[in-house]
């Protein structure tokens, strides 16, 4: 409960700092805001919506007034309200990036800790040079590597989207849809858990009490799992949420590469149509969300160590 | 610096990513003067030539540009403006941490809360709405990325500033009359260059990879102008026909990536000094023997230690822990393996079911004979078997030896379940608080789900002792495990000890520094210093008229109740190296019987009757 009332500032923070980024634009910000959707009644619209003839204290209190009660403006290019679109479209993104991130916070502690249980023999250093690769690949390179081999070439997955346009719908169709692009997004994610979960696991190896366990005749497979991975787990959620905002921040450039109808598509496409009120919208919501998962993650380290209890 | 160098060059992965690195910034630099097409001349006759058709090496985009030409005044592009914003977020951000770090208080206050506030952002949205605002174009790709960098950046150098800011030379700068600003830029800025050179090779991959990024999008470069970003945007809807074009930006902006994650690496793990101790090795579960099939010496006794010498292999350095070391324990007997800390009686004890930290510790040799087998070269499962089921150990600090994260419940009953006990779920629960009442543990069942942390330190090393005993084992190692404690609370330890050790008639080997402990448990006592056994014999004895002058110096040690002057007595001196051991006797350096021969010769063991010492020239001529 604590933790959600500390939620407040950031979440305040975020607005303001949105807010004020949104208007360093320069000239009228009317013009500005509305790009080539300025016509007269949409400048003395918004104007009035706005109130952009205020200053700008007032204005950010009207907006986060606003914002409180759900209402985050209209997008002039969609001409739909922009709750209404982000709702629509975060939905497809939470399912990649929380597919996404699932993938690499599993395969990356799994991975980095048979790397490390079997340091310097050669499945280690395999992992390691994969690792490295997969660290080092930018993703928007590697997801249309992927769509080249596996859906051109073998035709094993479609080319892109989220659904097949045709009879799709279900979903089966849906993970025939997110296999390629999920994988995609999750790569470099996974190389940097897997290297931290290494390091982690190797630090826990050495410690006292894994040398209490081993004493006590414990056998191997058990300390790997109940005594290192238990902790290892605590020592890595801090990293893990902090690799969900790289994977959703890595989601734009997957949902490009792929066709995804997520937020990061619409968000590329309201910038370039200067549709900044979407963009506002769309990225004071998600960075909200992000805000709470962040505080789920603490939560869940607090329920997992009982010395932070 | 050239040291510097040198270990990241003998990281081979490290210099190949250097080398990698400077190759590509090199010919991206050299990009106007090499004989290179022009890159932006568009001839759609040409389009899509793939690689050595007409003439182009790389072949030609989607308008007949050449790709060569084209991708290194990409490549020139891309990593001018991720260095620049490397730069930018480094300049900005470093500032910010140093005057959070410097001034403290309010000042670190606001800007931290700040500096949370963007970090709480998934970053590329932060990126995107600066993009919105600014409008689609590289100079502004640039901004965007820059900014979203400087938290990481104030983070880091804040950190390093508040260490340097209470460092003593800082003291001294206020104390004559520097001013705060002066101090700053004179003092501390210079500190913290290292610092932030690093950050920014660490961050800069992610730079360029972040402005390739936002081209690709369509948000950073716009044409004519082209980084590695905007080829891959733009090859991206002819992947399908002409992949090359797009594998040409790909590859080069993947090349780069690498470069600076590897040499970024070698540069970390050069720095890293945890990482030269070789201490991020993984021990494993048994030390490394290299005593081949040492048969061990027949013995009577419960168990004998044979000539073990247990070595660390650090670097180039060999430490010789243990030397040669042997002796025997009896059953029902307590033996006290005394010596400073280093003296190598942990690792001594360690050895006998091959516990040491492997690597770097090595057992060179020796055997441990323990019902007729080598302990030592048994294979895992077999030692596993005797470990904590036969042969336990009591640690020194049960708050790092016991689990974090386990019940004091759980702990001993995975030690019960180690040896595949017949005992049921039930029985198993009664027989654990039935030994937790017998160190004296009055109620069991309060403790049962608590965790280690919440115990006081006497109540853990009470749980150790009985996770030792749980499956009544023939011998006991306890190595220090009152040094960690109270007083009063060591005293009620060893009481529990000595009680226990009566009633189930234990084998104690009892380790310590302290002759006053050893005195009150055990019969005989072994003295070692620098890995080497240098007396042994029955603790009275020894007390009495000690033969070594190194014990008769630990004898001095111990604290007399109402002698105030003995309360404080140090040995003089310090133990040798135990990577360079003398030829003669190792504690010469501080032996008040010292004679010529002592340096010259090695030093051998004299006994009689059932006491044995290592030394020229005894105190009190006790031979
Ligand atoms: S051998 Fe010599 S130097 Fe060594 S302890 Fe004995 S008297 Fe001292």
């Amino acid at each position: 409960m604590n933790r959600l009332l500390s939620a407040i500032p950031v979440v305040l923070g975020i607005t303001i700092i949105v807010f004020l980024i949104i208007s360093l634009i320069p000239g009228d910000p009317a013009t500005a805001i509305l790009g080539s959707y300025a016509t007269p009644e949409n400048v003395a619209k918004i104007n009035k919506d706005l109130g952009l003839d205020k200053s700008l204290p007032e204005r950010y209190l009207i907006w986060l007034g606003n914002i409180i009660q759900g209402d985050f403006g209209r997008s002039f290019s969609l001409n739909r309200p922009v709750i209404d679109e982000v709702m629509e479209r975060f939905n497809a993104t939470l399912i990649l990036s929380g597919t996404a991130f699932i993938l690499c916070s599993f395969l990356g502690i799994l991975v980095g800790t048979i790397s490390a249980a079997r340091q310097y023999t050669l499945t280690d250093k395999f992992i390691t040079f994969i690792v490295l690769i997969g660290i080092s690949i930018p993703s928007f390179f590697l997801g249309m590597m992927m769509i080249l081999t596996f859906a051109v070439r073998l035709k094993l997955f479609p080319v892109s989207g989220m659904y097949a346009i045709w009879g799709g719908g279900d979903l089966p169709d849906l993970i025939n849809h997110l296999v390629m692009p999920s994988i995609a997004l999750a790569i470099v994610a996974t190389g940097v858990v897997a290297r931290i979960s290494r390091n982690a696991v190797l630090e826990i190896l050495r410690q006292d009490y894994v040398r209490t366990a081993r004493a006590k005749g414990v056998k191997e497979r058990s300390i790997l799992i109940s005594h290192v991975l238990r902790v290892a787990i605590v020592t890595i959620l801090p990293v893990l949420g902090l690799q969900a905002g790289f994977v959703l921040s890595g989601s734009v450039y997957i949902e490009i590469v792929f066709q995804w109808p997520g937020v990061g598509r619409m968000l590329v496409d309201a910038i370039l149509k200067r549709d900044i009120i979407l963009v506002q919208g769309g990225v004071v919501f998600v960075s909200i969300c992000y805000v709470f998962f962040n505080i789920a993650v603490d939560v869940l380290q607090r329920v997992l160590d009982p010395r932070i209890r | 610096m050239i040291d510097f160098l040198k270990i990241v060059a003998k990281n081979r992965l490290a210099a190949f990513g250097g080398i990698l690195l400077l190759i590509i910034i090199t010919l991206s630099i050299l990009a106007p003067i090499l004989p290179l097409k022009e890159p932006n001349i568009t001839n759609t006759a040409d389009r899509f030539m793939v690689p050595f058709e007409g003439g182009h090496i790389l072949g030609t985009d989607h308008l007949g540009r050449d790709l060569l030409s084209r991708l290194l005044w990409g490549t020139q592009l891309s990593l001018a403006v991720g260095f620049a914003a490397a730069f930018i977020a480094a300049t900005f951000g470093s500032i910010l941490g140093a005057i959070a770090g410097f001034y403290g208080q309010k000042t670190d206050n606001i800007i931290m809360r700040f500096i949370d506030m963007l970090m709480a952002f998934p970053y590329i949205l932060l990126a995107l709405a600066i993009v919105a605002a600014l409008g689609p174009g590289l100079f502004n790709a640039l901004i965007a990325v820059a900014l979203v960098n400087i938290p990481f950046f104030a983070r880091n150098i804040r950190g390093v500033t508040v260490t340097l800011a209470n460092k003593e030379f800082i003291e001294a700068a206020r104390l004559s009359g520097m001013s705060n600003f002066r101090i700053l830029i004179v003092e501390i800025f210079p500190n913290l260059l290292p610092m932030i050179v690093i950050a920014m090779s660490t961050t800069v991959g992610w730079m360029i990879l972040e402005t390739a990024g936002l081209s690709f999008l369509g948000l950073g470069s716009q044409p004519p102008q082209a980084d590695l970003g905007s080829m891959l945007g733009e090859a991206r809807s002819a992947l399908i026909t002409n992949p090359h074009t797009s594998f040409v930006p790909g590859i080069m902006i993947f090349c780069i990536v690498m470069g600076i994650n590897l040499f970024g690496d070698g540069v970390r793990d050069a720095l890293d000094p945890r990482l030269k101790k070789g201490s991020l090795i993984r021990p494993l579960p048994q030390t490394i023997y290299e005593g081949g099939d040492t048969q061990p010496q027949p013995s009577t006794k419960l168990l004998s230690v044979q000539n073990l010498s247990t070595q660390f292999h650090v670097n180039q350095d060999i430490y010789q822990s243990s030397n040669d070391v042997s002796f025997e324990i009896q059953e029902g007997e307590c033996l006290g393996l005394i010596g400073e800390s280093g003296s190598g009686k942990s690792v001594t004890a360690l050895s006998i079911t091959s516990l040491v930290a492997s690597p770097p510790g090595v057992i060179k040799k020796g055997s441990v004979n323990y019902k007729n087998q080598n302990l030592l070269a048994l294979p895992y499962e077999e030692l596993r078997s005797i470990r904590g089921n036969k042969i336990s150990y009591i640690f020194q600090d049960p708050l790092t030896t016991l689990h974090p994260l386990h019940t004091i419940g759980d702990q001993l009953l995975e030690a019960l379940q180690a040896h595949d006990s017949e005992l049921s779920a039930s029985e198993s629960i009664s027989k654990s608080k039935e030994l937790l009442k017998s160190v004296q543990i009055p109620n069991p069942d309060n403790l049962w789900d608590v965790y280690p942390h919440q115990l006081s330190g006497g109540m853990r090393q009470r749980v150790c002792i009985a996770m030792a005993l749980i499956n009544d084992p023939e011998l006991i190692i306890a190595d220090e495990p009152t040094t960690a404690l109270d007083v009063t609370v060591q005293a009620q330890i060893l009481n529990i000890l000595n009680s226990l050790r009566k009633e189930r008639k234990l084998s104690i080997l009892f380790i310590s520094h302290d002759f006053g402990v050893i005195s009150q448990l055990c019969d005989r006592v072994i003295v070692m210093y620098a890995g080497s056994i240098v007396e042994e014999g029955p603790v009275k004895n020894i007390m009495q008229q000690a033969a070594h002058p190194y014990t008769s110096e630990l004898i001095k040690c111990v604290p007399q109740l109402g002698n105030k002057e003995h309360a404080l007595y140090s040995i003089p001196g310090n133990p040798p190296s135990l990577n360079q051991l003398p030829e003669g006797c190792a504690f010469a350096n501080r032996c008040k019987y010292k004679q010529d021969q002592c340096l010259k010769e090695s030093v051998p063991v004299s006994s009689k009757d059932n006491r044995s010492y290592k030394c020229f020239y005894p105190v009190g001529g006790v031979a």
